[in-house]
């Protein structure tokens, strides 16, 4: 007779951090921050529960198509070291699971912002669940080097969406923001390819570094750079821009620009020899880039009524 | 002495069951306060008065018919 032990339901039985695990939590973070970012800088004032309730939507719908690249690209995830500890390649979560909570998901939170704010919002959401979940990961995810590029769009519609929430419709303005997450997802991305020694080619993901070759990237990340610098400083001679975040945008830009450079005239023997100190720096700048950004955008937006900020 | 067999996959299906449930209750009172929010925001009720389901002497045919004779 075959002894049963309580140890062998462990792998199916999923506890509720394993699902919270699916809609990948830090991904949703920065969704939220970018998209009240959004919101706030639009002309048109929002009811603050209308207003939380769009941001948990887009936040769930952000979480959603994270489940939903969780269970298509479960096969991949399990040979690479950076993914394998996911829900799914780890035997805590199955599949199929994965799946459910992705498509309930992604319904609830479209339906739900189209009734907390418009339906021209709850349309975009359901286009960037189905761009990162259809077009990023089944699609481009493993047929281009160039998958990060367009797929980065799924990330950056978040600003705009909570734009659309507050006023219904879409400006350049909004589109602007758009722009500045679209252009700032390659330097940053490939920033971290350059030094992180990643197996993605074991999984059979086509990246950058391991197609086209590490000096190839580090034309890449100047290259990019240098066409997201006028994106950022645009914005600044919007309606929504102003004297601080022109002066914070033009810091931020020569700054990153400068560490683009410095990416860009070495080599692998001299990033080796310092064991890649320079695209770790550049990384982590990427990060602040972005989050000083949009911050100055907000401060702009509140300083406002004070007489301090905008045009 | 009682036999008492605690697992950790119970505090695992007791954490799910907790946390589904507390999701639940979430999204009622987030549907509760949307609905307070957007009929607060309407504006003039009264603009509304055709569509419910009061009686309104007022525009029954009769008394329609008596306010234009009177008009008249």
């Amino acid at each position: 007779m075959t002894e049963i032990s309580a140890d062998d339901t462990r792998l199916h039985e999923p506890g509720m951090g394993d699902y919270f695990a699916l809609l990948k939590p830090r991904v949703m973070s920065l969704v939220v921050f970018t998209a009240l970012a959004g919101l706030v800088v639009a002309p048109v004032s929002m009811h603050p529960i209308e207003a939380a309730i769009a941001i948990l939507c887009i936040a769930v719908g952000a979480g959603a198509s994270g489940a939903l690249n969780m269970w298509w690209d479960a096969d991949i995830d399990a040979r690479m070291r950076r993914t394998a500890k996911r829900p799914i390649p780890s035997g805590r979560v199955e599949a199929g699971e994965a799946l459910a909570i992705g498509l309930a998901l992604s319904g609830f939170s479209v339906v739900m912002l189209g009734l907390a704010a418009n339906w021209l919002a709850a349309a975009i959401l359901a286009f960037t669940i189905f761009f990162y979940a259809v077009v990023y990961s089944m699609w481009l995810k493993r047929s281009t080097p160039q998958n990060i590029v367009i797929g980065g769009a799924a990330g950056a519609f978040p600003p705009l969406l909570g734009w659309v929430c507050a006023t219904g419709s879409m400006a350049p303005e909004a589109w602007l923001m758009f722009g500045l997450i679209f252009m700032w997802t390659p330097p940053h991305f490939w920033a971290l390819a350059l030094f992180v020694k990643s197996d993605y080619g074991d999984a059979g993901v086509p990246m950058l570094t391991e197609t086209n070759g590490r000096r190839s990237t580090r034309n890449h990340v100047l290259g990019y750079t240098l066409a997201l610098v006028p994106v950022a400083l645009a914005i600044g001679f919007t309606s929504i821009g102003g004297p601080l975040y022109l002066a914070v945008s033009a810091i931020l830009n020569i700054r990153f620009l400068k560490g683009a450079w410095d990416i860009w005239r070495r080599d692998e023997g001299q990033a080796e020899a310092d064991n890649y100190e320079t695209e770790k720096a550049v990384f982590r700048q990427s990060l602040y880039y972005l989050f000083l950004h949009f911050g100055a955008l907000m401060l702009e937006t509140s300083l406002a009524p004070f007489g301090l900020g905008g045009w | 002495m009682a036999i008492r067999v605690e697992h950790e996959m119970h505090d695992r299906r007791r954490g799910r069951n907790t946390g589904v449930g507390l999701i639940l209750v979430g999204f009622v009172g987030i549907v509760f306060a949307l609905t307070v929010v957007k009929v607060l925001g309407l504006g003039d009720i009264s603009q509304m008065e055709r569509f419910d389901h009061v009686a309104r002497p007022q525009i029954e045919p009769a008394a329609i018919e008596a306010s234009e004779g009177g008009a008249q």
